[in-house]
């Protein structure tokens, strides 16, 4: 009979602070596979990048002219915060498609027969995900600067302004991650899983000031978190009388952390579930 | 739980499984012992798949104990998932990375020391034969060497017991015999292996130990010889090109066994089953067959098929491998009798 020599790392039961260090090499792991991915599709950058930029050119230049902004920066300036606000709720599109596709495919099985830490799938996709709506992120901001945004309210503003469109994607992606993993079929995500997102950034304050809309829209459009997020990030990144950053600020963050508190632990079930 | 398994690399025993009310598992029991091969036979839906899921901590039993290398699949997953290796039907490669970047992230993720990584998986490219191709995104690999990255992926951190479900469904036949020829080197190794398959002659092929699987049950086990013995043994066959003397033929045959000899009228093909005795069989069967002056054509001593052992042990053929392979073939006691 062969004796099989046993790696000496794995005779002992690991203590908790060696699984800790193994659940942050873990989800590291899974980060870089993912960025790569992501990388090496030209598809997904196209998507990713691409389709923002085409954002910002088509209201700066097509429908801008017809919307009458606040503020002193003109429509460009109104405008960027709500594109960057959107680009992070659409950036989480990739996350469940991503996770469908490996819960179906059997990756996902896989991963959890295999030694490594149970939270690295969801963490390392979380984290990719992150990484790459801040690539994006400052990709748009960096052609708004061309079409003539600015930033008026400093760099803090700025980089507030920035962080909390990563939080409001991070928030969004638990949501998808969770739609991804239960529903499981790449084609259904698409066509109606995150469907709802569409009318949550286009019926707020992202594009057009909500006063335009028609009353009962208002009343929507007023006290959804989308219209709370841009409306602080606007603030952030604009300062003034026009945009006062408080309630918009503190409401948009307990919205925040009120959706992650029901969609992460919803997130981690679904994906114990897979199989 | 201690590590003071005797001999055997796998024990399960009156595993239930159910989801909802279909009972995918109702009380399977075997062993694997270390450094050997079990192939464990079945049509789709057996729940051959579940069997998989639980063994490899996938899923949790609703009864029964299954203990790998001395732990047990619920109580000690951890230490389980250090010492199995899995591949599957699906393949858990991305394809947008190359075979390399593929197998170092896997052996990142398995915990092996950074440094060992790189070498062990220039070693498995080199030994799957995919060494040529190691810097190509695996999207541009043919079928069979996805599934030989997959198998590379699955044996990165050197797992002592393998699981692989169906892992030549899917492959031409080019690729099946390339993946039997890996198959046959690990277990060379020392490797324990379970395999499941649709695939009959597979499972002959491959295992030292086979347990047929149908709805949830173990319905036979033993070695490929001894599920064969199972149904009769040794099966003369032979065409009589001449009708009219089928008869006499039947007759001339009809002594050298207990069994009756049948007839497949339409062929004009004679079966007998002679038990372990073929090769003394044949002999006579040719002398008494020249005797009575009759003449045969494909004149031949079979060991059954484990077809034959799946129709005899589960009443029903087994659908999925013999049907889409094509070599769907009558058994003897479809045949009309003499």
């Amino acid at each position: 009979m062969t004796v099989l020599a046993e790696p000496e790392i794995t005779r002992s039961r690991p203590d908790a602070s060696q699984m800790a260090r193994w659940a942050i090499s873990d989800a590291l792991v899974m980060t870089r596979r993912n960025l790569l991915v992501w990388l090496r599709v030209p598809a997904y950058i196209v998507f990713t990048v691409v389709q923002p930029v085409i954002f910002v050119l088509l209201f700066r230049y097509v429908f801008g002219g017809a919307i009458a902004a606040p503020g002193s920066g003109g429509y460009v300036d109104y405008l960027m915060p709500g594109i960057i606000g959107q680009t992070a709720a659409f950036a989480t599109f990739a996350t469940a498609i991503a996770l469908a596709q490996e819960a179906t495919k059997g990756v996902i099985d896989r991963f959890r027969a295999m030694p490594m830490a149970r939270s690295a799938v969801l963490a390392g996709r979380l984290i990719a995900d992150s990484i790459r709506m801040l690539i994006v992120i400052l990709v748009i901001i960096g052609v708004g600067y061309a079409v003539g945004f600015r930033f008026q309210n400093g760099v803090g503003g700025a980089v507030g302004m920035v962080l909390l469109a990563e939080a409001f994607g991070v928030t969004v992606c638990s949501v998808s991650a969770f739609v991804g993993l239960a529903i499981k079929d790449e084609e259904s995500v698409q066509a109606f899983g995150l469907i709802w997102i569409f009318p949550l950034t286009f019926v707020s304050s992202a594009f057009v000031p909500i006063a335009t809309m028609p009353g009962w829209l208002q009343v929507f459009a007023n006290n959804q978190p989308v219209t709370l997020v841009i409306n602080a990030m606007r603030a952030m990144a604009l300062g003034g009388p026009q945009f006062p950053l408080n309630p918009a600020l503190w409401e948009s963050l307990v919205w925040l952390a009120g959706v992650l508190i029901v969609f992460v632990p919803l997130a981690v079930r679904s994906y114990r579930r897979v199989g | 739980m201690g590590v003071q398994h005797i001999g055997d690399a796998i024990e399960v025993s009156a595993l239930h499984k159910s989801f909802g009310k279909v009972h995918a598992l109702r009380g399977i029991d075997f062993t694997v012992p270390r450094g050997s091969v079990l192939g464990m036979l079945g049509p789709n839906g057996a729940g051959k798949t579940t069997a998989v899921r639980v063994l490899t901590t996938l899923l949790r039993p609703d009864s029964g104990r299954v203990v790998i290398e001395g732990y047990d699949v619920v109580r000690d997953a951890a230490a389980v998932r250090r010492r199995i290796g899995l591949a599957g039907q699906a393949t858990a490669i991305q394809l947008e990375l190359t075979g390399r970047e593929n197998l170092e992230i896997m052996g990142r993720l398995s915990h092996m020391p950074r440094g060992s990584v790189r070498g062990r998986a220039a070693e498995l490219l080199v030994r799957f034969e995919i060494a040529d191709a190691a810097d190509r995104p695996a999207k541009t690999y043919s079928g069979g060497m996805q599934r030989r990255l997959d198998l590379a992926a699955s044996l990165i951190a050197e797992p002592s017991v393998l699981f692989l479900d169906e892992p030549t469904t899917g492959l031409d036949p080019h690729g099946r015999l390339g993946m039997w020829e890996i198959i046959r080197e690990l277990v060379g190794r020392g490797t324990t292996l379970l395999l499941t398959t649709q695939y009959l002659d597979e499972a002959d092929e491959l295992a030292n130990t086979i347990v047929v699987v149908d709805r949830g049950e173990v319905i036979a086990s033993g070695t490929p010889d001894q599920l064969k013995d199972q149904v009769g043994g040794d099966l003369l066959e032979f065409t009589v090109p001449d009708r009219a003397r089928i008869d006499e033929a039947v007759q001339a045959v009809a002594g050298l066994s207990d069994a009756a000899p049948t007839v497949e009228t339409e062929s004009r093909r004679i079966k007998v089953a002679v038990g372990s005795h073929g090769s003394t069989a044949l002999v006579e069967a040719v002398r008494r067959l020249d005797a009575a002056g009759v003449e045969t054509e494909d004149l031949a001593l079979h060991r059954p098929s484990l077809d034959d052992v799946f129709l005899a042990v589960t009443g029903h053929a087994a659908e999925a491998s013999s049907n889409d392979r094509g070599h769907a073939h009558k058994s003897p006691s479809t045949g009309v009798p003499a």
